[in-house]
């Protein structure tokens, strides 16, 4: 098996599988060659076109592609599972510019591929792979949003973020949330945003030891910051 | 063309007489001139400019009494239009004109709104944004059918903002609606009054410039104060003493402050040390309209003794019986100086009187030479570029709100505003790409276009449901993201605001200052900073955005012909020693050379640069050298920027700086350098709202939608990777030539000194860069850096929380 761990990941263990989190904010499981990517939202900008008339920056899902083809050479997934809301809404998974969908069957050829249905994109789609609501595999679970009480969960949909402030200034960056029980994934689409890690519902589906893993050009594991309880 | 001298009305004359009046000559001559197309008055604060603008108006409708619109006035502040409401209310009730005076701005209610669309008064007093707003309605040639006159006050503010030239553009618009509309200017004293009435004319017609007398020369001087000024800082708290002494002098004394912060700084000190209870307020920006209003309310009925303000202040409301103004900290620019000196004595034909209480030792020279320009007579304009392209593409969304229009027509129209009258075909239809379909290399958009071309040539918003949008993000002001500070508890008081990054560091428990009193941060609730009252007394001081001056071109000239002086008898003793000291030790700045020296202090190789460019070019200076100095391994670990110099610190010392001051390098630096730079996406971010490529935010959407919602970084970011030429991109790095990123300023310091660099190499910190070590401010190196101390922070905490790594 090709794996180019890079000494940026961070590494961790979930229902006993060894996992690592990516710079990137992709979540990769060396021993089963599988690469885990949540929320790319293709179609984003076009989607906006469509509904309100505003026309951000169509390079979006290029951009999306570059990074996630880049992630699929420097580990030589065998597996991916993109974690839901892999498009921005049913229509954009139909009507993908074809230069764009190419690239994408490039991609999934050769390759175990499975899709897990997201709260934008909840029906089946005309890309090759599986579709499935969830996907169960070993100790893990893969299911788009978090279940209370659930163990050994991966999933997305918040597009968590961390911020964490140092000498002489702050930034905000998305990441991953860990505890003993599941892990929470960051977007990996490049127009999304992000969901405070303080956020109350981030709150109560994390425990207390939870950790942020912030994205960047290294992963930095930080405590989760959370919203200080004030005391009356 | 000039009309033969219109005879006032005889109620008009009446009315002028009961009160003893006489017309000014300014006055005088602006009836003589009404039936021109453009005129700007130039006059001194308190020369009755407001009612020159108003007496062809009123002698017009009192000659021929009608229905209908027959002028409107523009100024940039809302509170400007309702006392001038208050102003021309006076002769029209006592004289019994048949006249209706309005005002509409952003306050203005739904029901009066409607109404005054279905029935416009015959004046209307109103903002630039409030008339675009206006403009982008269907019944907009209906709302202005009959407009005579447009009267823009305060138009040498206006001039300097995007918010003129959108003001502009819609006068554009209202002369196509309105053919016979002539436009009046009113000016305070400026540098160039040909530039002014350039930018005001209906291009290729002129505008006449009108000058008023300037009035007896002003009293002004720098405070005394016995205490010395400090080495750096900019509060101006050693002088309390003397300025409350002045305070008790004086029947009303306004105190300016360049910034917001010190302005809160300040007012707290002095309420500490003002043991006669001398009644005092405090009035910026930042604070809650409730506040403003009561200090406003208080000042006008004549409670207050003393104001600390900031450039809220600034423009020509009618403060009533000002006899005192002091400047606190430089005046960076000398225009700004004698505008402010103009609240004083709101008489005309009595001499303003000032103070300046320089902030610190080197502000102590640069009022120096700022007095001396105000006795000169020379004001600083630092010239406009040609109007910004975004301005205009908001501009073009407007008129489709309206309805469909003609390209050529529009080119036309536009083209007679004085900001555009040189803007090319190609640069317009740009514009209008980028309106219509983005404008990418990438056409993405052709099925969803914004604006489409119909069979008959003419543009249309596609959908019309767009242009609610499209009026909702009106304007070119840019709000910096701020929140709302409210004393916690039910219907807890508003106090004002603070910029969201500054929130986002207090903690529970932490105090900052606002409205003068100390408060504890208490949580975030709905978007609302919660505080209370239990404040200890050394607040963390709030971070307030404000305006950040830089000493501008001349001000900067003149301090350095100043420094050339061989000796400085004008000078107080202890700063005369620290010049002369300087020159003994190392060498004077001067205005051809670029002094650069290098010294060890505290374990760290420092370099000084003097290149004199002003605060906000001095600062990306630091951006550009630190960048370099990273690429040649000396490990620049932070530096420090004010409007004479920038300080770095390194690992090891600059041992040959000339090739770091070479433009081609510089310049080359600068380009590589706006890709992640926090300025430069803050610009990009404003011209996009500007531009209509994204919305503004309210905080309501922030509140709910953070998750759906992104930053505009990331558009930022994606269009230079893939869309370097893109129009908004090409906007982002003009703008980067002047404003906050000033690079206009370090090319005019590059030209000046010509590769000349006198490198300094000491052993220890020279007098003039003394200061620069107490100054805040410091900005810690990015990059590589930055990654490393993210890195730290993280194990710290990993470590402090007990968690294996």
């Amino acid at each position: 098996m090709r794996c180019e761990q890079s000494m940026n990941d961070y590494t961790f263990t979930l229902g006993g599988a060894e996992l690592h989190a990516r710079p990137s904010g992709a979540l990769w499981w060396p021993s089963k060659g599988l690469l885990c990517v949540s929320d790319l939202h293709f179609g984003k900008a076009a989607r906006i076109a469509r509904r309100s008339g505003g026309m951000l920056p169509p390079y979006e899902g290029q951009d999306t592609l570059d990074r996630l083809e880049a992630e699929l050479d420097a580990t030589g997934a065998r597996h991916v599972i993109c974690l839901g809301d892999s498009f921005d809404d049913m229509q954009a998974a139909g009507s993908l510019p074809e230069d764009l969908g190419a690239w994408l069957l490039r991609l999934i050829a050769g390759r175990d591929w499975a899709w897990v249905e997201g709260n934008h994109d909840p029906g089946p789609i005309d890309l090759p792979g599986t579709h499935r609501a969830e996907i169960a595999l070993g100790p893990l679970v893969f299911r788009h949003i978090a279940q209370p009480g659930a163990e050994g969960e991966v999933s997305g949909h918040y597009h968590p973020k961390a911020r964490l402030g140092f000498r002489g200034g702050a930034v905000a960056r998305p990441c991953f949330l860990i505890d003993g029980r599941r892990v929470v994934l960051p977007a990996f689409g490049t127009y999304t945003g992000g969901l405070c890690s303080t956020s109350p519902v981030l709150c109560a589906l994390m425990d207390d030891d939870a950790r942020a893993v912030m994205t960047g050009s290294a992963a930095h594991a930080i405590p989760m910051p959370r919203v200080l309880r004030r005391r009356a | 063309m000039t009309a033969a001298p219109a005879p006032l009305p005889s109620p008009i004359r009446n009315w002028l007489s009961t009160r003893g009046w006489v017309l000014h000559p300014h006055q005088r001559a602006m009836l003589d001139a009404a039936a021109d197309p453009a005129t700007l008055l130039i006059a001194p604060t308190g020369g009755g400019k407001t009612l020159s603008g108003f007496l062809p108006t009123l002698a017009e409708l009192t000659a021929a009494p009608r229905a209908g619109l027959h002028t409107l006035y523009v100024s940039p502040l809302k509170a400007l239009a309702s006392d001038i409401r208050r102003n021309l209310q006076a002769p029209i009730t006592e004289a019994d004109l048949p006249i209706r005076v309005e005002d509409r701005t952003g306050d203005t209610g739904a029901t009066a709104r409607k109404r005054q669309r279905a029935d416009p008064p015959h004046i209307l007093l109103t903002t630039p944004e409030s008339l675009a707003l206006l403009l982008s309605y269907e019944d907009a040639p209906r709302i202005f059918a009959g407009l005579q006159r447009v009267v823009v006050d305060e138009i040498h503010a206006l001039a300097e903002s995007k918010r003129g030239d959108q003001l502009m553009l819609g006068l554009a618009r209202l002369q196509s609606l309105c053919p016979g509309l002539r436009r009046v200017g009113l000016s305070a004293t400026v540098e160039d009054p040909a530039a002014i009435a350039r930018f005001l004319a209906c291009h290729p017609d002129p505008c006449r410039i009108l000058q008023a007398d300037p009035g007896p020369a002003p009293d002004i001087a720098l405070l005394e104060v016995p205490q010395r000024p400090p080495w750096a800082g900019g509060g101006g708290r050693y002088a309390i003493p003397a300025v409350l002494e002045a305070v008790r002098a004086h029947r009303t004394t306004l105190i300016f402050h360049n910034t917001r912060a010190q302005a809160e700084l300040f007012f707290h000190d002095l309420w500490l040390q003002n043991d006669d209870a001398l009644p005092i307020g405090i009035h910026h920006g930042s604070l809650s309209r409730e506040q403003r209003s009561r200090v406003e309310a208080a000042m006008v009925a004549g409670d207050l003794r003393a104001i600390v303000c900031t450039g809220s202040l600034d423009l020509g409301i009618d403060w009533g019986d000002v006899d005192l103004v002091i400047q606190v900290g430089a005046p960076k620019n000398v225009k700004r100086l004698v505008q402010r000196i103009g609240r004083a004595n709101h008489r005309y034909n009595a001499p303003s009187k000032a103070r300046i209480v320089p902030a610190n030792r080197f502000e102590l020279v640069e009022c120096h030479a700022a007095l001396d320009a105000v006795r000169d007579g020379t004001l600083d304009g630092d010239p406009r570029g040609p109007g910004p392209r975004d301005v205009l593409c908001q501009h073009i969304l407007v008129v489709a709100c309206a309805g469909a229009f003609d390209a050529d027509a529009l080119f036309a129209e536009v083209t007679t505003a004085g900001p555009y009258a040189g803007l090319g075909r190609t640069a317009f239809d740009a514009c209008l790409d980028f309106c219509a379909t983005g404008g990418y290399a990438l056409r993405a958009y052709d099925r969803y276009q914004r604006l489409q071309q119909r069979t008959d040539g003419r543009w249309q918003l596609r959908d019309p449901r767009a242009a609610r949008q499209i009026r909702m993000n009106l304007g070119t002001i840019m709000d910096t993201d701020t929140l709302k500070v409210r004393l916690r508890g039910r219907g807890g008081a508003p106090l004002g605001e603070v910029e969201e990054a500054f929130a986002a560091t207090l903690t529970p428990g932490d105090t900052f200052l606002i409205g003068g009193q100390i408060v504890r941060y208490e949580g975030l609730r709905e978007m609302t900073v919660e505080v209370s009252r239990r404040g200890g007394d050394t607040p963390k001081i709030a971070t307030f955005m404000g305006t950040k001056f830089a000493t501008s071109t001349q001000l900067s000239d003149r301090i350095l012909t100043m420094l050339a002086q061989p000796d400085w008898p004008d000078l107080p003793g202890h700063t005369r020693d620290w010049l002369a000291l300087q020159r003994r030790v190392s060498h004077m700045p001067r205005r051809d050379r670029l002094l650069i020296e290098s010294f060890p202090h505290d374990g760290r190789a420092h370099t000084c640069a003097y290149g004199f460019a002003g605060r906000n070019a001095m600062q990306t200076l630091g951006l550009l050298l630190t960048q370099r100095m990273e690429e040649i391994g000396i490990g620049p670990l932070g530096f420090v920027a004010t409007d004479y110099a920038v300080l770095v610190w390194s690992v090891d010392p600059l041992t040959d700086p000339a090739p770091l001051f070479q433009g081609d390098d510089l310049r080359a630096g600068f380009e590589t350098w706006l890709a992640g730079n926090a300025v430069m996406k803050r610009t990009f971010k404003a011209s996009a709202i500007i531009a209509g490529l994204i919305d503004r935010q309210s905080p309501g959407q922030r509140k709910s939608g953070r998750q759906a919602t992104f930053s505009s970084d990331i558009l930022y970011d994606t269009l230079r990777k893939y869309d370097p030429d893109h129009l908004l991109l090409q906007i982002t790095r003009e703008e980067a030539r002047r404003g906050l990123v000033d690079f206009g300023r370090i090319e005019e310091m590059l030209a000046r000194t010509r590769g000349r660099v006198d490198h300094v190499v000491l052993d220890r910190v020279t007098p003039l860069a003394a200061p620069l070590f107490l100054e805040p401010g410091r900005v810690p190196v990015q990059g590589a850096g930055a990654e490393k101390l993210l890195a730290e922070a993280a194990a710290r905490l990993i470590e402090t929380a007990g968690l294996p790594a």
